[in-house]
């Protein structure tokens, strides 16, 4: 009788690694104008570093994109651009701010989360680089209506996401082809877990940023969760602030992003805690997938990811 | 399909080896309890998180469900809750202490053909649903001869809803020895089979054994599971088929390397290699895995080798051994294959289509269509055929621009696939095995 994973098994890991390297290898030699979007969260950061693993010693075959909501920790864009010099590539940043501004987008509230509206202002940058392949780190364990996503997803002209006419992926014969200003989603991280995603972080000895890990910072409780306290989001009249020790499992739009206590402050620690965990990484940290059940199916519609 | 019900893989085998990941697909009719038995393995192997459970142990008591219904773990888009079926292939992913797993959950309602087929492909072991009350029925037959066409050499037999049977160990050697004696007379090709009893519902015989079914002594379904081969071990054993996806330029005056992932056989540094369509021959000068330097690298790894002499290569090219006796079968235009038509486009025979092998690409025409599959009578027929359309399954003969190196399919599951492609849309509109 098999007990839950506790030891550490690392085959796994392997086949993960070598199938995302086959994608990423795929994107190269199938799309002409190819990015991969980089925000400085921990999935992207893996398949910056997959990427390495599959282009290295050359350079990296495209650029990386990261859509900034302007609602960002502070800490992840010094990561983002840490890494970006380390390496040596080039890096395209795009604001939901500049998309604010110009009335390409209308919030639903001002100050409300810009989560949806990043969608627009990536929409734009597809339109501005002719992207025909953007490559993001999104897994299908993540939410239900990521479990049918394909590794190569089509979208069309306005991004939409029909799941009606997503192309069967057989073998590993994966099909980039797409009409003019068509382009294709990677995900090279599909068949992924949070766990995984964890044990190779530790394994490979990625970095990523230090919210990750556990430390004290001042935090409010709101319907069941936690919010760390910062100029976006300062305490309201009345709002208890304490000072605990969490660390983020999602690095999102600061708006909804919650941490959860957490004494885990390594690597090894941050695996035996997801490991164990009880509430899935969405429901622990996510408050606009709590909007509706269908929240993200209707987002990727949209053309969000 | 080989006749004998055995159990599968090696038994003996370190129960706490480190087993890679085994991808495998679940087929059933719509009422065998597919979904259940899925939801009930998450369950089992406590890859459901507490939100999840919390979330459809309230919609359990929502719809009047006694206990949890397991199968709402899988339920999916919008859309098919609202039709209460599954419409396409969901992954679902589960860990023990020996494996990670990843399902394929392919729908059973007869018209998706083309789910199970896109399925049954990147799958090292089916597991059949039937129910116990009712045996193997036409649709049992019918997975599993696409299991099998597609390449499928290891089946569950999953005899669900024993409980509803009284457990009744005459009835589960009955179902068992009719599957068997039909595997052994109508299927394409030769597989595994190990028929398990279990109840979905209580998870009998899944993760734990069963208190009902003392008389059973073969694996519990995760037992299975957890001990069957891959298809890269299986590949590791055959001639070296390296496809080269990327070629890489670290400087404009370094030595170019070339990256792809083993498809079968294994490589070492110093061995002798020929290189497709070219014919040349060069030695493996250096190996990496995933930037890592190696001495060797086997089936499943992905690789960037560096050649010597620098000959010239680009993507599509194909790495062989240096032994003609050792390369592909296939060096033809005249391609005879099975077409799996996926498409809700049909095939129109004056058009011409993208066939894509590995990482090439040529122009190709589907010429002749030769015999068709009637997925009901799983008879082939030939003479007058019907139009070929979405979940078609035919034989046919596809010329190519160009010559395709490939092996055949039933030699080779990673080498002998190809797509047909529409060049306009760039929709994929059909995968063919090839013969």
């Amino acid at each position: 009788v098999s007990a839950p994973a506790t030891q550490a098994p690392t085959r796994h890991l392997d086949w993960l690694e070598s199938e995302a390297i086959h994608v990423l290898r795929e994107v190269a030699g199938q799309c002409r104008r190819p990015a991969l979007l980089f925000s400085g969260g921990k999935d992207s950061a893996v398949v910056l570093e997959l990427a390495l693993k599959a282009f290295r010693p050359g350079p990296l075959p495209f650029p990386l994109l990261h859509i900034d909501t302007g609602h960002n920790f502070p800490e992840v864009l010094a990561f983002r651009d840490g890494r970006v010099a380390e390496i040596g590539e080039r890096l395209v940043v795009r604001h939901v701010e500049d998309s604010i501004r110009t009335g390409r987008v209308v919030l639903d509230a001002p100050g409300g989360s810009r989560n949806r509206a990043q969608s627009v202002t990536l929409l734009d940058a597809i339109a501005e680089f002719r992207f025909d392949a953007l490559v993001g780190g999104a897994r299908r364990d993540e939410e239900k209506a990521r479990a049918k996503e394909r590794v190569f997803s089509v979208r069309d002209a306005w991004s939409q996401w029909d799941p009606r006419r997503q192309r069967p992926e057989l073998w590993s014969l994966y099909n980039a082809r797409v009409p003019e200003n068509w382009h294709v989603r990677v995900f090279p991280l599909s068949n992924w877990t949070e766990l995984d995603v964890w044990r190779y972080i530790a394994r490979e000895r990625i970095r990523v940023p230090e919210l990750y890990l556990a430390h004290r910072r001042e935090v409010i409780r709101r319907d069941g969760a936690l919010v760390a306290v910062t100029p976006l989001t300062p305490p309201a009249p009345g709002d208890t602030v304490e000072y605990l020790s969490v660390r983020f499992r999602t690095v999102g739009d600061i708006l909804c992003t919650a941490p959860v206590e957490s004494d885990a402050d390594t690597l090894e620690r941050v695996v035996a805690e997801t490991a164990a965990a009880t509430l899935s990484e969405r429901g622990a940290s996510r408050l606009d997938d709590r909007v509706s059940e269908v929240a993200m199916e209707l987002r990727k519609r949209e053309g969000y990811f | 399909l080989n006749a004998s019900v055995t159990a599968l893989g090696d038994r003996h085998q370190d129960a706490h080896a480190d087993r890679g990941v085994l991808r495998f697909l679940t087929c059933g009719s719509v009422d065998d309890g597919k979904s259940t038995l899925i939801g009930r393995l998450l369950y089992d192997t406590r890859s459901l998180l507490a939100d999840t459970l919390a979330q459809i142990e309230a919609l359990s008591r929502r719809r009047g469900h006694p206990g949890t219904d397991y199968s709402l773990v899988t339920d999916g888009l919008e859309a098919e809750r609202a039709q209460g079926i599954t419409i396409d292939v969901a992954h679902r992913y589960f860990s023990t202490a020996r494996r990670k797993f990843i399902v394929a959950d392919a729908p059973g309602h007869e018209q998706y053909t083309r789910n199970m087929v896109t399925a049954a492909s990147a799958a090292d072991l089916a597991v059949l649903l039937v129910d116990a009350r009712h045996g193997p029925v036409e649709q049992t037959r019918r997975h599993a001869t696409l299991a099998a066409l597609l390449g499928i050499e290891q089946i569950v037999l999953a005899v669900n809803k024993m409980d509803l049977v009284g457990w009744s160990s005459s009835r589960f050697a009955g179902i068992a020895a009719a599957f068997s004696a039909w595997a052994g007379t109508g299927a394409p090709a030769a597989a595994r089979v190990t028929a398990v009893p279990v109840c979905a519902v209580d998870g009998g015989n899944l993760a734990t054994r069963s208190p009902h079914s003392p008389w059973y002594d073969g694996p519990t379904l995760l037992e299975a599971l957890e001990s069957a081969r891959t298809s890269a071990e299986v590949a590791e054993a055959s001639p070296l088929r390296l496809p080269v996806q990327w070629v890489c330029r670290p400087q404009a005056d370094s030595p170019r390397l070339h990256a792809g992932r083993i498809e079968a056989g294994v490589l070492r540094v110093g061995d002798e290699v020929t290189v497709l369509p070219a014919g040349v021959a060069a030695r493996i000068a250096r190996i990496s895995v995933a930037a890592r330097p190696r001495e060797s690298a086997r089936a499943g790894d992905p690789v960037m080798v560096a050649l010597d002499p620098a000959v010239d290569v680009v993507r599509g090219d194909l790495i062989v051994p240096n032994d003609p006796r050792l390369h592909p079968p296939l060096r033809e235009r005249r391609l005879a294959m099975t077409l799996c038509w996926l498409s809700d486009t049909p095939f129109a025979p004056a058009r011409e289509y993208l066939l894509r092998h590995g990482a090439s690409e040529t122009r190709a025409r589907v010429t002749e269509v030769t015999a068709a599959l009637d997925v009901h009578t799983l008879r082939w027929s030939e003479g007058t055929l019907p139009p070929v359309g979405r979940n078609a399954i035919v034989r046919a003969i596809v010329d190519a621009q160009q010559a395709v190196r490939a092996d055949r399919y039933a030699s080779s599951r990673a080498t002998g696939g190809v797509l047909l492609v529409d060049g306009g849309t760039g929709d994929t509109l059909a995968a063919g095995l090839l013969a």
